[in-house]
């Protein structure tokens, strides 16, 4: 307690060249924070969007499908029966049904995957219930994203050829009754909705499904013949860009941290250098040269408590600012094929500010304390004569 | 109590490593000091004066021979006992004050009280007793670079005398100071010999200052050359401030 009584007045005694090195580290620790804060935001949003438009709570694959292999799509379906049926009746799970086929609007030639969706499904929010029937013609249903890159437009009619279960090729044309807006892109780029009635009529796979979207009252209940698969697996690659974006800035705000450690390190040199005198006389008052120690540790890892208090000071308003706004995020990253809606409200979790302030309570005080070894190594007497080189 | 022997030094030699050769700032030195007294360490500059000051302070071990301080031999302490013993038993007072400049005077005298166990009312007892000793009860909120240099001496006395040591020693304590001022903190000074019985070891080249000595101990080349009670000292009483 003495320590940081001690610590503090002389700390604050040294006037500019603390307030610079609170100032500098009180940075680092708002970028830290901010970083984090946002990339979780990020992380948060993405995610709940993604489970809401696309995974659900969970998927139940055809053992033979592949997201990644739009080719294992020709035998990655099968009749859903029995558990599954039942299911599937009680708006437990709702099938997707997926088939590769080429569009050709406005004359040009376009690979798409057709998906085949229940108009009456509650699971997903892609707006299925305008895939209405009308006077014979198929709905469809396509993505902002799909209506920038084609042109196509509500209303519009849109040639689509695919093969049928034995290979046959078919072609219709069908009608685009609905454009939606989503964070997805992955549910959106070059993909067609229509009826999953429809695509079974098309492809003649009746009543078969390529995978099933589980709701959230469904918890990893086994459906015979098709594999679950869990929100962890299906987010993988959301996650792995979350943490790839974690490393780059990590990179950028330690670089930052280490600006300021190096500058209270410094501090600290110089101060156990032109304090010698001091230190003899707190050794002469009857200090021990450990508890002087600890004194020059102390003083020097409390530039980060000042910091923290200093970044809280203007930290806050800024952070609480930014949350009523969120931050504007550019096009490019929706090109880049992962969920992010148009601004990010970034989101602090306790456990990410405790480890902020830690990392910089933690490596202030190592670099406190490292300069200070020195003055075990002083003799009192040459201390006091300040004269130590 | 008057005469009883509290620091005793036998045989002492200190050597500072030079280079090649070794450097004998003290030579087989052989005194003892008794409660109370008021004593001198004279000499020429480089005779060994500070060095045995550091000595008896424990801040300085002996190279050869032995310092037995309030029944403590100097160079058997720990760094934790030679501490304590500094902290509770020895003040010190130097030349050139070394007041923290962050803390105000009552935070400076305070300093040593910190670090022993007393309530914050004892402290602040202690402390304002302290300034009302060197008459600097109402600077007691100052900064020591708002005070004169005789200020800054007086306390850094008060600071030697809070904790009521037995022993203090004091480097030089007039060698920054005017005159008037010399006399007037070495006045203060003997006052407190006498009425806390506390030990004064000084060392200087101050006339001054050797006026009010009840002994002066000569050194000259790391010996003692002369070791004289003084009769006839002045005390407080013999020169108005
Ligand atoms: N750390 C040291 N290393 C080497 N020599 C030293 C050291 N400290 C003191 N000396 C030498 O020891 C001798 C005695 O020094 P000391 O400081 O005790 O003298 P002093 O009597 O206090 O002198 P002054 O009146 O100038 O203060 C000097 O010649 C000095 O050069
Ligand atoms: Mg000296």
């Amino acid at each position: 307690m003495l320590a940081f009584k001690l610590a503090f007045k002389n700390l604050v005694g040294a006037g500019l060249r603390t307030w610079l090195n609170v100032s500098v580290l009180s940075f680092a620790f708002v970028v830290i924070v901010f970083y984090n804060g946002m990339l979780d935001g990020w992380n948060r949003q993405g995610r709940s969007d993604t489970k809401a438009w696309e995974t659900g709570n969970g998927q139940y694959w055809h053992p033979l499908y592949d997201r990644y292999d739009p080719f294992s799509l020709q035998d990655a379906h099968a009749v859903v029966t029995g558990e599954a049926a039942k299911l599937t009746k009680e708006n437990q799970i709702t099938p997707i049904l997926i088939t590769q086929a080429t569009a050709y609007p406005q004359g040009r030639m376009l690979n798409v995957m057709l998906k085949g969706i229940d108009p009456n499904q509650k699971i997903l929010m892609i707006p299925s219930g305008s895939l209405k029937a009308q006077n014979g013609e198929i709905p469809a249903l396509i993505g902002k994203r799909m209506a920038e890159s084609t042109h196509l437009q509500k209303g519009d009619h849109v040639l689509v050829r695919w093969r049928d279960v034995n290979g046959t090729f078919d072609a219709r044309e069908i009608l685009i009754t609905e454009i939606f807006s989503s964070n997805v892109p992955t549910i959106d780029v070059s993909q067609i909705y229509v009826p999953l009635s429809s695509l079974q009529e098309m492809t003649g796979m009746k009543d078969e499904a390529t995978f099933l979207v589980a709701n959230g009252t469904l918890n990893n209940t086994e459906i015979k013949g098709w594999t679950f698969k869990d929100s962890k697996f299906l987010l993988k690659d959301f996650d792995e860009m979350i943490d790839t974006k974690k490393g780059g800035s990590r990179i950028i705000y330690l670089l930052l941290l280490s600006i300021a450690l190096l500058a209270i390190f410094d501090t600290q040199v110089l101060s156990i250098f032109r304090r010698q005198k001091e230190i003899g006389t707190y050794i002469a008052l009857g200090m021990t040269r450990s508890r002087v120690i600890r004194l020059f540790t102390v003083e020097g890892s409390m530039h980060s408590i000042l910091a923290l208090i200093l970044g809280s000071l203007y930290g806050i308003p800024l952070m609480l600012l930014i949350n009523k706004y969120g931050i504007p995020m550019p096009k490019s990253a929706d090109q880049a094929g992962i969920a992010i809606s148009e601004k990010i409200i970034p989101f602090y979790s306790l456990g990410m500010l405790v480890s902020t302030v830690l990392l910089v309570v933690i490596s202030a005080t190592i670099v406190s304390y490292f300069p200070t070894r020195r003055i075990s190594k002083m003799k009192p007497t040459d201390a006091l004569k300040g004269k130590i080189q | 109590m008057q005469n009883s022997e509290i620091i005793k030094i036998e045989n002492l030699t200190k050597r500072y490593h030079m280079g090649e050769n070794d450097f004998t700032a003290l030579r087989n030195i052989n005194l003892t000091f008794s409660k109370g007294e008021f004593t001198g360490l004279v000499g020429p500059s480089g005779s060994g004066k500070t060095t045995l000051l550091n000595i008896i302070g424990s801040l300085d071990n002996p190279t050869e021979g032995n310092a037995i301080v309030l029944g403590n031999s100097v160079s058997e302490l720990t760094h934790k006992q030679s501490a304590v013993l500094r902290n509770y038993h020895i003040g010190f007072i130097f030349q050139t004050y070394n007041l923290l400049s962050v803390y105000t005077v009552f935070d400076n005298v305070e300093f040593a009280l910190l670090l022993q166990k007393h309530t914050v009312a004892e402290r602040q007892k202690m402390v304002m007793e302290a300034l009302d000793w060197v008459g600097l009860a109402d600077k007691a909120q100052s900064k020591p670079a708002q005070l004169s240099g005789g200020e800054c001496q007086r306390v850094s006395i008060a600071r030697a005398m809070v904790k009521r040591p037995e022993i203090v020693l004091a480097d030089e304590p007039s060698a920054n100071l005017d005159a008037a001022n010399s006399h007037h903190i070495i006045q203060t000074m003997k006052k407190l010999n006498r009425e806390l019985n506390t030990t004064f070891i000084f060392a200087t080249h101050d006339e001054k200052v050797m006026q009010y000595l009840d002994r002066i101990i000569h050194l000259k080349d790391g010996r003692i050359e002369k070791d004289l009670i003084m009769p006839d000292s002045k005390t407080e009483s013999h020169v108005s401030l």
